[in-house]
């Protein structure tokens, strides 16, 4: 079958921008007065985005990039929306997550009123995120990134409590901080180039060589990118944002929206558009291994539940940044083989501290004990999760940080793998904290009590475990060759995405 | 030389987003650097004796200033406005539940 013969080929990209915002808009206007509406619809919309999204891995394998004119005006003038192997990949990740947690949300979010509220939210701040990723122009990121960021600042806040607001409001701050220093570097770079567009950027910068601006214009990026990734000596937003929001939406912050607007972004502007040289590839190893050693230290030190599944999101985050600063084709494949893991285990994880807060109402470590046998799904699930997570053999986790290990190895960066490995025993250590306090030992006594949680919860953390479980199957080299060295090659290919992109507008 | 007020409006921003405790003292810090980055923006796209890229009939335009930043920072002066009216909307809240916009007493959670 020739995908690329068929109408729907090219119109399929601005439908993941389309889709959700749409639907956003009907979910204001119906939520309120029709029941049920907000959680079919909202299911609805996410589902059919994975869908989509799982169609485009076909449409890049068969046409590869595919390069949709916004408006019909040619992509260096107008803005382009681009499809290649590393924007399909990172959009099932993000939609393949967005699905789960919706489901998750059905049952979650009777806790709170105005449930549509939260659904409009929810909706937008995927458009915004599905946007970074299809975009091909540079404002047009930045617009995306703003819209994603807006709704998830009021996300954080939900809840309109004390914690919630205070944590919202930091959040803000150092959110605002990081979209002015992403606006300032656009501006540096446009009157350099005098273009937007991406691709253009770096066939313009290619002419130029070398210039001081550039490396002006990748420090400011890596500030502002930086800050929405929650590297270290940026992080200290996250571990307040993150636990405070309602369970779904931290699953969805940590697990995909510091990687949509951080990592992605990143990744894609400097090793697409500015050109990986030898000094970002050092300072983006040496922030990933400082967010590895850090994140990793101070969540042992954590009552709270989710604020140490927050930290360790930094800590994990760490390892993807390193693994993708080192810039070898291994390293890169090991770095978006864990994002796409780390994804699926951190969103499971706080689903499950969801699922625990929702049962005995509480998050506090201290409080918790023997939930296995009250909570058999949730308990066994997270376990799956946090074994993952800190690289138990036979589940997804251990290969991804095998991968990055190696490629280290690899590399010759010794320090950098050893480093590796320690945190992994590090994360390993925390992660048993959660389970023998949480999960085994005695039922305490003022938790006799409690129920399991609602089917649909159930579902998803059933469905997100299993995920994990077969999630080294991704490597087996007939899946791997379709999916996850699609999205690696566009890395590896580098500055030459400015002929690709242009050789596929003919 | 206005790029070098440009720098120290911004200065000025991010100074009082930083050593403020004032909770609209901050925000206001905010709205500085915003304004200083878009006012930079429009610099960038503007040349000395320029005018408006508008075409017309029996007119030669020979020196017009780049109408792309304009419309950039028209988008950006919309997002900034969205965010302004959320970051005030919450401070409100903080105000309503504490009883003070001083951040140094607003401290439940700890890094």
């Amino acid at each position: 079958m020739n995908l690329a013969s068929l109408p729907v080929s090219h119109n399929l990209l601005p439908l993941f921008v389309a889709i959700p915002l749409g639907s956003a808009f009907l979910v204001s206007l119906l939520g309120k007065r029709v029941k049920g509406f907000s959680d079919t619809f909202s299911n609805v919309a996410t589902f059919s985005l994975l869908s989509i999204s799982l169609l485009s891995i076909l449409l890049v394998k068969h046409s590869g990039t595919v390069v949709y004119k916004v408006g019909g005006w040619i992509p260096p003038i107008g803005i382009c929306m681009v499809l290649d192997g590393l924007t399909s990949f990172m959009l099932v990740t993000i939609n393949l997550i967005a699905f789960l947690v919706t489901i998750y949300s059905i049952s979650y979010m009777e806790r709170y009123t105005a449930k549509w509220k939260f659904y409009t939210l929810f909706l937008l701040m995927l458009a915004g995120m599905n946007g970074v990723i299809v975009t091909g122009d540079m404002f047009n990121l930045f617009v995306f990134l703003e819209i994603a960021s807006i709704s998830s600042y009021a996300l954080v806040a939900f809840g309109v409590e004390r914690e919630e607001l205070e944590a919202s409001f930091k959040y803000m701050v150092m959110g605002i901080m990081a979209s002015l220093f992403i606006l300032l570097g656009i501006a540096f770079l446009y009157s350099l180039t005098s273009t937007l567009n991406m691709a253009d950027i770096s066939r313009t910068l290619a002419k130029i060589g070398d210039n001081q601006t550039v490396f002006f214009v990748a420090a400011l990026f890596l500030m502002g990118f930086g800050l929405k990734a929650a590297l270290v000596p940026f992080h200290s937003w996250l571990p307040d944002a993150h636990p405070s929001a309602p369970a779904p939406i931290s699953a969805m912050l940590s697990g995909v929206l510091i990687k949509a607007l951080g990592v992605y972004a990143l990744a894609r502007i400097f090793l697409n558009v500015l050109g990986m040289t030898a000094v970002s590839s050092s300072i983006l190893m040496v922030l990933g291994a400082i967010s590895m050693v850090l994140g990793g230290l101070l969540a042992l030190g954590q009552e709270d539940i989710k604020r140490l599944f927050a930290y360790s999101s930094i800590s994990q985050i760490g390892y993807v940044v390193f693994a993708i600063g080192m810039g070898t084709p291994l390293g890169i494949l090991a770095g978006l083989f864990h994002l796409f893991n780390h994804a699926i285990f951190k969103s499971l994880l706080f689903l499950n501290s969801g699922s625990i807060e929702y049962a005995t109402g509480t998050r506090d470590l201290r409080k918790m004990g023997g939930l296995t046998s009250k909570m058999p799904v949730t308990g066994y699930s997270s376990l799956v999760g946090s074994m993952s997570i800190s690289g138990i053999p036979p589940l997804s986790g251990f290969w991804s940080k095998l991968l990055i290990i190696l490629a280290a190895i690899e590399a010759k960066h010794f320090i950098f793998a050893s480093i590796a490995v320690l945190v992994s025993i590090l994360t390993l250590a925390y992660y048993l904290k959660v389970q023998k306090l949480a999960f085994f030992g005695e039922l305490k006594d003022s938790l006799k009590g409690i129920k399991e949680v609602p089917l649909t919860m159930k579902l998803s953390m059933i469905a997100l475990s299993i995920i994990c479980i077969f999630g080294g199957l991704l490597l087996i080299p007939g899946v791997q060759k379709n999916f996850l060295n699609l999205a690696t090659e566009v890395l590896v290919n580098g500055t030459n995405y400015a002929q690709i992109i242009f050789g596929s507008i003919k | 030389m206005i790029y070098l007020m440009c720098f120290i409006l911004f200065s000025i921003g991010i100074y009082c987003i930083l050593v403020k405790k004032n909770l609209i003292k901050i925000i206001i810090g905010i709205g500085i650097a915003g304004y200083a980055v878009n006012l930079f923006f429009i610099l960038v796209g503007y040349r000395a004796q320029g005018r408006a890229p508008i075409l017309a009939q029996d007119q030669v335009i020979q020196n017009m200033v780049d109408p792309l930043p304009q419309a950039l920072i028209l988008t950006n002066i919309v997002i900034g406005l969205a965010v302004t009216v959320l970051i005030v909307a919450i401070a409100i809240r903080i105000y309503e539940k504490y009883g003070t916009f001083d951040i140094t007493k607003i401290r439940r959670l700890r890094g």
